[in-house]
């Protein structure tokens, strides 16, 4: 048992609210206190209590015992909404049937880090979430022992109700809540032995999965207002360029349309980290009654734009990225002496490796809602960052940033997009100028066009052998517009004696920023490629010859900047290579691994290639993952499935190529993402079970399988493949 | 603008809008039934599939003045209470990432197993082709198609 600090404030709370219209209500909560064996069972209905009590910002506990859990984090898809409520609620120790999640607003004062980002929810939610259900179970135990004129620690819960045992009494946590509001809780709280946990470790199905079936307004394109308007608007058509005039009173001529204006939007304030993502900030704006209305009169503007910066294109990026990687660039890291052992080597492999720039492609394009009033702004929609961005609108409007309320609905993905939240910025603008609630959304070319890109990358390895196989000299050197790819203190950093990593970034206009596994998402598949062909080249056995330098590092690493722990990298490793049946060759399948560390999780893959109808298929992918504790194994799986398939599709498919500043794809027909028919056939998850407090999912899954792809491609078409994406080179999968 | 009258999830329905306002913008704008999503408004990414007399369709590229008495279904309309059996296997495959595309995805799901009530593995996957999901739920999906065929 651990003794937690209750950091958050032990004030009083008041009982919060009535049921609306008072009485008896049945319940939303429909299947979310369902496992996935009971789904064939009718719709739950939860009978809701009249009143709520607050017993702190993340539960409210019912008269009649059923409990409202808070999720605070914005749910991208990455499944937070379910499973951090199931930490709150193991700690509370409820039954999962009773528990309604609701999606909390921005509110600083109650939660920390309201943040869709790195993978670190769960990370770093595991203590404060957990601490919060300990905390309020306390304080309904401290309740309960008055009223049973007894002591707390005589008492015992399980599942909602509090025992005290020695005389067969029990009392429901409904029963108490009221008594227990403002209870002070001591300093230090015990929270669960991870053995004890009843809720973490089961498969808790997805929270709003009835709500997502049935199409129910969840996301930000559902949320309406009465009086609301709906904007789009036009970027220029290539980056660098800016709006000067536009056919305004045709525009506003048109059916429906209510106003029509040119948006310049000013971004010189934007925190540092986000400056590259903001480089698109001119645009004509369309505000009318209905959403085709706008979209149509958009298809009339004649706008003429100027040339504000240069029309960059990818042919120049990639020249210039190629003049960075030659130049000498001073080392992020460098131990021993590389260029001495690559003189006296007896092999040396060198290799570069490329990929484009990539946009998200959330399938909910951007949209947000914003009603402007005063001095005061509240915004609904999809954002990964509501507090940044709350900030960021007062910096822009000078709305003290406490006027500015952000309300979070379900994302249709995220990926790094909504990070950055121009088109939040941009709707609370319209309405601010027209004075009326707002909803802007943008076309799906437009998404495209304003993308914030997933830097265009290149590196080059090269490692140098000795006579008898051993690695002697590794070293990686990178450039990105806008931005280098290497990690310098990540593997194989520590297990080779002569070791250099330099990285190199060039000025671009062309928006860039986080996507899904910032830099790993490109290095991560170039290093396991390139690791395949030195084993190749020693060789020996893929796996052997990784396990070979992660004893090094384990037994007697280089350097003592090493971001990754060898043993667990290791251990996943070794989990592939026994699940997947490593040894055992079957003739017509072809195999590559790889594995890879980041966000702190380790993802080892194994991709099974197969002949079909003459074409490389996608028969299986095997993933081992050590992610310490697994909260919700059926969302955990499902995260690195996504993950397998949108590396996949990312390394075959993915990119964007720019012509005189405009992105030559901009839709769905000429944007290839993957499909049905391409994904795997199969995807099969293992977990580490080693008690380590939870890490992250929702990007780790992603990196590691380019690697494993690009080397089963290799073992079935007999090429290698350096330059994302793939599918350029040849007509592969199919 | 011009009136028309559509059947709407068995209900004939009067709506006052453009004659080239897609199918999509009518059902969420005026209608105000959010399930059937906008994602590309080119019928690449099926997002907005509803059911025209049963067959599955992209009611992104379909104007309104095109429609007769056809019978639309979206899927609020595929059940009452999501009990149709591709909404049940859904729940039981947890399948849903973010979920924006799952109501078009079990939509064509629906109407494939209406047609073909027991898909082989690559029949499933041709008849979900036109189905994008960006989180990369598509081996759930197909078992999720899977369970709905016995189900049903």
């Amino acid at each position: 048992m651990k003794l937690i600090k209750t950091s958050y404030n032990r004030r009083s709370f008041l009982k919060v609210s009535g049921a609306a219209g008072g009485g008896m209500l049945l319940g939303f909560s429909f299947l979310a206190g369902c496992t996935a064996a009971e789904v064939e069972e009718k719709v739950v209905e939860l009978v809701l209590p009249e009143n709520w009590f607050d017993m702190n910002g993340f539960i409210k506990v019912g008269e009649n015992g059923v409990v409202t859990i808070m999720s605070p984090n914005p749910e991208i898809g990455q499944n937070v909404k379910t499973s951090m409520p199931m930490l709150v609620a193991e700690e509370l120790d409820v039954d999962w049937k009773n528990v309604v999640v609701e999606q909390a607003a921005l509110d600083t004062k109650n939660y920390q880090r309201q943040l869709a980002g790195g993978s670190q929810s769960i990370r770093l939610g595991w203590k404060s979430l957990r601490t919060a259900g300990a905390t309020a179970r306390r304080m309904l135990l401290e309740a309960a022992a008055k009223k049973m004129e007894v002591a707390v620690d005589e008492l015992s819960t399980e599942a909602g109700v509090i025992y005290h045992k020695a005389s067969n009494r029990s009392m429901g946590y409904g029963e108490v809540a009221a008594d227990a509001v403002g209870i002070e809780v001591p300093e230090e709280i015990a929270l669960k032995d991870p053995k004890d946990f009843k809720i973490i470790g089961t498969s808790i199905p997805n929270v709003d999965g009835r709500k997502i079936v049935t199409g129910e307004p969840l996301f930000g394109m559902d949320y309406e207002e009465e009086g609301m308007l709906i904007a789009t608007v036009a970027h220029p058509p290539a980056f660098g360029m800016k709006a000067k005039s536009f056919n305004k009173e045709a525009i506003k001529a048109l059916p429906g349309i209510v106003d029509a204006m040119i948006l310049d939007m000013d971004y010189s304030k934007v925190p540092s980290w986000t400056s590259n993502a903001f480089l698109r900030n001119s645009m004509v704006a369309i505000v009318g009654n209905s959403t085709w209305e706008v979209m149509k009169a958009k298809k009339a503007l004649e706008v003429e734009w100027t040339q504000a910066s240069t029309a960059e294109s990818s042919v120049d990026h990639d020249t210039q990225l190629t003049i960075l990687l030659e130049k000498k660039t001073e080392a992020a890291r460098q131990d021993g002496n590389p260029e001495k052992a690559f003189k006296n080597a007896a092999q040396v492999i060198e290799r570069t490796y490329s990929a484009p720039f990539l946009p998200h492609n959330t399938m909910a394009p951007m949209n947000f809602f914003a009603h402007v009033k005063d001095n005061e702004a509240k915004f609904v929609g999809p954002i990964q960052t509501p507090e940044i961005s709350a900030g960021i609108f007062a910096d822009i409007t000078n709305i003290p940033k406490e006027n500015i309320s952000v309300m979070m609905t379900r994302m249709g993905g995220g990926f790094g997009r909504r990070l950055y939240g121009n088109w939040l910025f941009e709707s609370g603008k319209l309405s601010q100028l027209t004075g009326k609630p707002i909803k802007l959304i943008y076309s799906r070319e437009d998404d495209i066009l304003n993308g914030v890109y997933r830097p265009a990358y290149k590196v080059t390895y090269r490692a140098a052998l000795d006579e008898n196989n051993n690695l002697t000299a590794f070293t990686v050197k990178g450039a990105g517009a806008h931005g280098g790819p290497v990690w310098a203190n990540r593997f194989p950093a520590g297990t080779v004696d002569n070791y250099s990593a330099a990285d190199s970034s060039m000025d671009t206009n062309i928006s860039t920023g986080a996507w899904r596994a910032p830099k790993s998402n490109f290095i991560a598949g170039a290093e396991q490629s390139f690791l395949d062909e030195v084993a190749e080249a020693a060789g020996k056995d893929p796996i052997d010859f990784r396990i070979e330098l992660f004893e090094r590092a384990k037994n007697n690493p280089v350097g003592e900047e090493n971001d990754y722990d060898a043993e667990r990298y290791a251990g996943v490793l070794k989990l592939v290579k026994e699940k997947s049946g490593w040894d055992n060759s079957m003739p017509d399948v072809h195999r590559g691994v790889s594995a890879y560390y980041c966000h702190n999780s380790y993802v080892a893959q194994v991709v099974d290639i197969v002949n079909k109808d003459g074409k490389p298929k996608i028969q299986k992918v095997w993933c081992a993952v050590d992610c310490g504790v697994v909260v919700n194994p059926t969302g955990a799986k499902n995260q690195i499935e996504g993950g397998t398939v949108d590396g996949i599709g990312t390394a075959m498919y993915g990119g964007v190529s720019f012509k005189n500043g405009a992105p030559e794809q901009t839709n769905f027909g000429k944007y290839q993402l993957i499909r049905h028919k391409d994904a795997p056939m199969e995807i099969e998850t293992f977990f580490v079970d080693n008690g380590i407090d939870p890490t992250g999912l929702g990007e780790p899954g992603m990196p590691p399988v380019i690697g494993a792809l690009a080397n089963a491609l290799y073992k079935a078409t007999g090429k290698r493949y350096y330059d994302q994406p793939f599918a350029k080179q040849s007509d592969l999968l199919g | 603008m011009a009136e028309f009258t559509i059947n709407v999830n068995g209900k004939a329905t009067q709506v006052d809008v453009a004659p080239d306002t897609p199918l999509l913008w009518v059902l969420r704008d005026h209608l105000k039934l959010k399930g059937t999503k906008y994602g590309c408004g080119i019928a690449q990414c099926g997002a907005c599939t509803i059911h025209l007399d049963g067959i599955a369709m992209r009611s992104c590229v379909l104007p309104i003045s095109q429609l007769k008495d056809q019978k639309i279904t979206t899927v609020e309309g595929l059940s009452e209470k999501g009990t149709h059996p591709v909404q049940k296997a859904w729940i039981e495959h947890d399948v849903a990432q973010c979920g924006y595309c799952q109501t078009g995805q079990i939509m064509s799901a629906a109407a494939l197993l209406n047609d073909n009530p027991s898909p082989s593995d690559d029949e499933i996957a041709a008849a979900m082709n036109g189905n994008i999901c960006r989180c990369g739920t598509y081996t759930r999906i197909k078992d999720a198609v899977k369970t709905a065929a016995k189900m049903s």
